[in-house]
């Protein structure tokens, strides 16, 4: 199967009169890896079992490679969902288990039943074409070895397997995932993260994978698309929402540890002024009122003439350390400041550090939160 | 010893005293069945005998059985209430499993009504449809047969609710994946749901069996004739026209009755109480 586009317009959607999606556009390339992530109960799975079918929404399409299926039954897309819980068939085996989406498609009904199916003559090729099917899709995921057992007797990282092998072993028009990695522990969700992009790599097929793990969404992800509150505020590759968040919502909502956002008075000139001093920045014109400038933490700096601040504290993440400052005398919010851990800070004669910025790397929201252009007239500021 | 006792008893106590309530209770229920197999193996001269006393002074359970066996046709009303609980059974699994499954996963309009309804129709008695039912039952001529016996418990309100209850635990997820890879609803219905609610089933069979074979008041009004009386009637027309007052034969042949009754609980036991304590009905 070769992978498939997904086309979604205008989709809108409510819950007892309550707006849970609210016009939804997202053209999904074939082959594309595209994430959805946001805040939890902003609508990622409901979107998400839109396009699969197990929900139909009060308005808009959806078409999958170009053809309109808003009315088609779950099974007539030819999709395949990984969900969190895995949502293996309790009663089978694993290897019944991969084996039943290509049974429910390949076999007629009468020799899908119990006892009685096996006697349905002339099927005896494509039950073999099943079972190598089968064998194919465990060898895929290092799973042969649980083909007899139950669910049951997996772990949840072995059940997280069978559920991904059960959604392979048919080569669906897209794959659909929602949280997968949830319910396993950090090395293992790192690792299978791995895989999954691996997976992706060699299938080429379509996935539209939803979590509100920022990280999982900008490892993986050719497009991350970010919802809030039932909307899409941003829909780019990772690099993108990291480098030029459109809104202040999305600013705050990606890279961790969290953009700094310190508030700001434009003036009447355009020229921005905060921590009690002008900026050396330019917004454009007719734009004057309070805003928010965001700086990254990998953007603030120690210099040597700069805001005076204080170290709070100081983590070790291996390879970056995060010091938490407090700028002296302001009421400005605390900032965090990244940087290499082989770099030294430099402590001030009384105790007191010097903070700039990468001026050329500031962000500048207005007050309604939408970015605005900026523009730097000295290279490093304070 | 007397006073490692009294040491324990105050620890003891508060776990034997609900255990002892029970045993009471159960003693309570069960005396009736003993008073039953014990006036079967008596002599007519010690039927009234007040003893409890499980061996009687002269034995005569074989000329009981052996009467009861002969003089009624014990047989064919084993068999008239084998098909009549069997057939009351598979029609009430078979309409009250799919109306459960759409009262528990589907959503559609008036599914609250429709369950109140359900639960409503709960708590009508078979008695106040009892005079309809059998004018409706006269007019079509069907008064005398298996079919009356059996028609007015194929809808079951009572099974519908208990596996409405067990069916919601049933989880979403399954059924959404079911539905992507293609399954019908009748096979998820029967194929998934009703699978993994096998005790809830045999807990149902067994309150439906036991009630029907039991079941006195409807056979009474519909049958007439002995040859489609189920069990308890047999037993009422037998006792009639027969034995007059032969109670040691009376009580063999009740005990005869009940056998497949208890039979039924032991077997299906271990399911009947995994499904009682799962469903939360009592
Ligand atoms: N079947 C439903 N009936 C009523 N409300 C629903 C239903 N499904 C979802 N909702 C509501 O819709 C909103 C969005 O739910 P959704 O499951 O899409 O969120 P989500 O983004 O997937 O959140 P999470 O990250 O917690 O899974 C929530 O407020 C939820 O309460
Ligand atoms: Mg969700």
């Amino acid at each position: 199967m070769t992978p498939q586009s997904l086309d979604l317009v205008g989709i809108g959607k409510s819950f007892d009169g309550a707006d849970v999606l609210e016009n939804i556009d997202l053209a999904i390339r074939p082959g594309e890896f595209l994430s959805l992530v946001g805040a939890s109960g902003c609508g990622k799975s409901t979107l998400l079992r839109i396009i699969a079918g197990l929900e139909t929404p009060d308005r808009g399409s959806v078409a999958i490679g170009g053809r309109d299926v808003t009315e088609a039954d779950p099974s007539d897309r030819n999709i395949a969902m990984v969900f969190q819980s895995y949502a293996l068939y309790p009663h089978m085996s694993v290897r019944q288990n991969i084996a039943t989406p290509l049974r429910m498609r390949r076999l007629p009904l009468a020799a899908r039943l119990p006892v009685i199916g096996r006697l349905v003559p002339g099927l005896g090729a494509t039950r073999r074409e099943i079972a190598s099917a089968v064998e194919d899709a465990a060898e895929a995921l290092q799973i042969r070895p649980l083909l007899d057992r139950k669910p049951a007797q997996l772990s949840g990282g072995q059940r997280q397997r069978v559920a991904l092998a059960r959604a392979l072993v048919r080569a669906p028009a897209a794959f659909l995932m929602d949280e997968p990695l949830s319910n396993l522990d950090a090395k293992l969700r790192a690792h299978m993260r791995e895989e999954l992009a691996g997976l992706h790599r060699r299938l080429g097929a379509t996935f539209v994978y939803v979590t509100h793990d920022q990280i999982e969404a900008m490892t993986m992800s050719d497009r991350v698309a970010l919802m809030e509150a039932g909307r899409i505020l941003q829909l780019g590759t990772p690099a993108e929402l990291y480098e030029r968040p459109a809104s202040l919502s999305v600013a705050r909502f990606i890279g961790t540890p969290a953009m700094n956002l310190l508030p700001v008075e434009i003036d009447g000139a355009g020229r921005i002024s905060g921590l009690g001093r002008d900026l050396g920045l330019e917004a454009p014109q007719g734009k004057r009122g309070p805003a928010t400038l965001g700086l990254r933490p990998e953007d603030l700096r120690f210099v040597a003439n700069g805001s005076p601040a204080r170290i709070l504290r100081t983590e070790h993440h291996g390879a970056d350390r995060y010091v938490t400052l407090e700028i002296l005398d302001r009421s400005a919010p605390t900032l965090t400041l990244r940087q290499r851990a082989d770099e030294e800070p430099i402590p001030g004669a009384d105790g007191t550090v010097a903070l700039g910025f990468h001026a050329g790397r500031a962000h500048l929201f207005g007050a309604d939160g939408a970015r605005l252009v900026l523009r730097a007239r000295r290279q490093v500021a304070a | 010893m007397v006073a490692a006792l009294r040491r324990l008893l105050p620890h003891l106590l508060p776990h034997l005293l609900p255990h002892a309530a029970l045993a009471l209770g159960a003693g309570v229920m069960l005396l009736p069945f003993y008073w039953m197999v014990l006036t079967s193996i008596r002599p007519p001269a010690e039927i009234f005998n007040v003893s409890l006393w499980p061996i009687p002074e002269s034995f005569a359970g074989l000329a009981n059985y052996a009467r009861a066996a002969s003089q009624a046709p014990m047989a064919r009303f084993m068999l008239n209430g084998v098909i009549v609980c069997a057939g009351i059974l598979v029609v009430q699994v078979l309409t009250a499993v799919p109306a459960a499954y759409a009262l528990a996963k589907l959503k559609f309009p008036g599914r609250r009504l429709l369950l109140t309804l359900v639960i409503a129709a709960l708590c009508v008695p078979i008695q106040a449809l009892a005079l309809p039912l059998f004018v409706g039952l006269a007019k079509a001529q069907l008064l005398n047969t298996y079919f009356a016996q059996m028609a007015p418990f194929f809808l079951s309100v009572f099974a519908i609710f208990l596996f409405r209850q067990s069916f919601r635990s049933y989880p979403d997820e399954v059924i959404e994946a079911a539905r992507l890879d293609g399954f019908t609803e009748m096979e998820i219905c029967w194929g998934l749901v009703m699978r993994g609610s096998l005790p809830a089933l045999a807990a149902f069979s067994v309150f439906s069996i036991v009630a029907h074979w039991n079941d006195l008041y409807w056979p009474m009004i519909v049958v007439s004739d002995t040859a489609l009386a189920p069990p308890p009637l047999g037993m009422l027309l037998f006792s009639d026209a027969e034995s007059g007052a032969d109670y040691g034969a009376l009580m063999a042949g009740a005990a005869i009755v009940t056998a497949p009754m208890v039979l039924c609980f032991l077997i299906a036991r271990r399911h009947f109480i995994a499904g009682i304590t799962m469903t939360g009905v009592k």
